[in-house]
């Protein structure tokens, strides 16, 4: 098992379509997540932004933009991008700097101004770039591949639409209780029966939209979380930040073929419960032992994915997991009290952050209507574009 | 004067020989396949590495999973804006001899109600798009069941 660290204080700045720029979010989560911590910002000894590729140059070099809108006071800067991943990378990046002693206190900040409508590639004719080439090649929109997974998943498991909307349901009900999402009203099954269909067999109500949003966390050493008075903080105990292994089998965005499985047996496991299970081998918990789980609902059958994925169920097992009432509020194992993706829109390098938030004020008990009862364990699950795991356990 | 006829990239399908086909690269050493075609190194993590050479990869296999596109992809897919959309399916195909899948999109006509997981389906050439000057080509799935 691996030493653990603190989560002093967390903070966001709430979902939504503003329309003002990622470093007003990012700098109001960090203020907000120092706050709670209630530390000073000139005693923060490294901050980490995970990066925008929306924000132009100040959203490359995100940790530099969050200390200088700050103002500068001389901490060590780290800025990283791993797509939907960031937010986990800079949580990974900050938690080996504490572990390693090259700092005690480190501010992690994410933040996105998302576009209206689909997510594109950036600018110019790029003939070697994967994710240009799907939408030139093919128009592959990123819910086009959520639309394969839902079919892929009703043909193999026998998934209905009224199970994806089931999740929908759910979800909205959570996000209702949540002040920080962006969507707050309940959402009915005939509601998301009567939507647009966007990819075959999904449906608009069934795919998260892109949002502005911005999550910051202040992780220090156990030691000085002590000394701060803090005796029994919210401690991260695993970051999974693992890659895929040759040959990977499922069709993952933004590739437009696997691997070929010809010449080398693939693994037994996919990559998405490769993830989970880094996290779960580090932390040295099952999913036996879990009170709660953050997972990313890019759409409706994805979060029944993550279900198979994280172990809480068997394979082909989801929907009757979620069937019975199991995930929901008050269930064997709440997901995504937050409100998830469904009621947050993707605000990309903000929203694994935001995960471990919800997780942290589930453990401390200060999730409010949300609260899910004698929290001990949260998970998070995330996959990130070209290959970026992401998982995050939390304890108290 | 008429369009030139040109791969929308080039090297990864031909029309040339026996007809229409896929194109990807072989290892000489492991014997994994690659579409995309890799050309630099192969990359299965236990191989040395050997050639890779250029192969066609199989004409048929069989559907994983599909989708369709109802609204307007952005920019870099071309589309005229002065027209209404016109939704097209996509296939996910699964190759039997090469255990890949591989993405393209349907042959115009074909939706997602003529289509079934496990379906048969062939590669077929395709356009994707016409300008002033150029037809730009790639490659479709098409079910084997539908006639020429």
């Amino acid at each position: 098992m691996t030493a653990e660290v603190a989560v002093l204080g967390v903070g966001m700045h709430p979902w939504g379509k503003w329309g003002r720029g990622f470093t007003e979010y990012g700098s109001a989560a960090a203020r907000a997540a120092l706050a709670d911590a209630g530390v000073d910002w000139r005693d923060v000894d490294s901050v980490v932004g995970a990066d925008t590729v929306r924000g132009g140059y100040p959203g490359y070099v995100a940790g530099a933009t969050f200390a200088k809108a700050l103002g500068w006071q001389g901490a060590r800067v780290t800025s990283v991008y791993a797509a939907c991943a960031s937010g986990a990378q800079a949580i990974a990046a900050a938690r080996a700097q504490i572990l390693a002693g090259l700092a005690e206190v480190v501010l992690v900040v994410g933040a996105d101004s998302a576009p209206k409508g689909f997510f594109r590639p950036a600018g110019g004719d790029r003939a070697d770039d994967p994710d240009w080439l799907r939408f030139r090649v093919l128009g592959a929109t990123n819910p086009t591949y959520f639309g394969l997974y839902a079919r892929r998943r009703m043909a193999v498991l026998g998934d209905t639409l009224e199970d994806f909307a089931r999740v929908k349901v759910k979800n909205a009900a959570l996000g209702a209780l949540n002040p920080n999402a962006r969507y707050r009203k309940r959402v009915t099954a005939e509601e998301v029966a009567a939507s647009a269909v966007v990819a075959d067999p999904l449906r608009l109500l069934d795919i998260c939209a892109t949002s502005d949003g911005g999550a910051a966390l202040v992780l220090t050493g156990m030691e000085f979380a002590r000394r701060h008075g803090v005796a029994q903080p919210v401690r991260i105990r695993a970051v999974s930040t693992t890659t895929p292994r040759y040959p990977t089998t499922v069709l993952d965005l933004p590739d437009i073929a696997t691997d070929s499985a010809a010449a080398v047996e693939p693994a037994d496991e996919t990559f998405r419960a490769s993830i989970v299970r880094g996290a779960y081998e580090e932390a040295g918990v099952g999913p036996e032992d879990l009170s709660l789980a953050e997972v990313y609902d890019l759409s409706t059958a994805l979060e029944l994915q993550w279900y198979e994925d994280l172990g809480l169920c068997g394979e082909g097992e989801a929907a009757k997991l979620l069937r019975e009432g199991a995930t929901a509020l008050g269930g064997r194992i709440p997901v995504n009290t937050s409100g998830g993706l469904a009621s947050f829109g993707e605000a990309v390098p903000a929203q694994a952050i935001a995960q471990v938030c919800e997780l942290t004020w589930q453990l401390r008990g200060d999730a409010g209507d949300r609260q899910v009862a004698g929290a001990r364990v949260g998970v998070t699950a995330n996959q990130g574009l070209f290959g970026h795991g992401s998982s995050v356990i939390a304890v108290r | 004067m008429a369009r030139i006829r040109t791969s929308v990239v080039a090297g990864w399908f031909t029309e040339d020989g026996d007809g229409f086909r896929l194109l990807g690269t072989r290892c000489s050493a492991c014997a994994s396949v690659f579409f995309p075609r890799e050309d630099v190194h192969c990359r299965n993590p236990g191989c040395r590495g050997g050639e890779l050479d250029e192969v066609p990869l199989s004409r048929r296999g069989r559907v994983w999973s599909y989708t369709d596109s109802q609204y307007r992809p952005p920019s870099p897919y071309v589309t005229d804006p002065e027209l209404p959309w016109e939704p097209y399916a996509l296939i996910a195909v699964e190759l039997e001899s090469e255990r890949m899948v591989v993405l393209g999109q349907a042959v115009p006509g074909v939706t997602v109600a003529d289509l079934t997981v496990g379906m048969e389906v062939e590669v077929v050439p395709g356009v994707l798009r016409e300008d002033a000057e150029t037809t730009w080509t790639t490659w479709h799935w098409r079910p084997t069941g539908v006639g020429r």
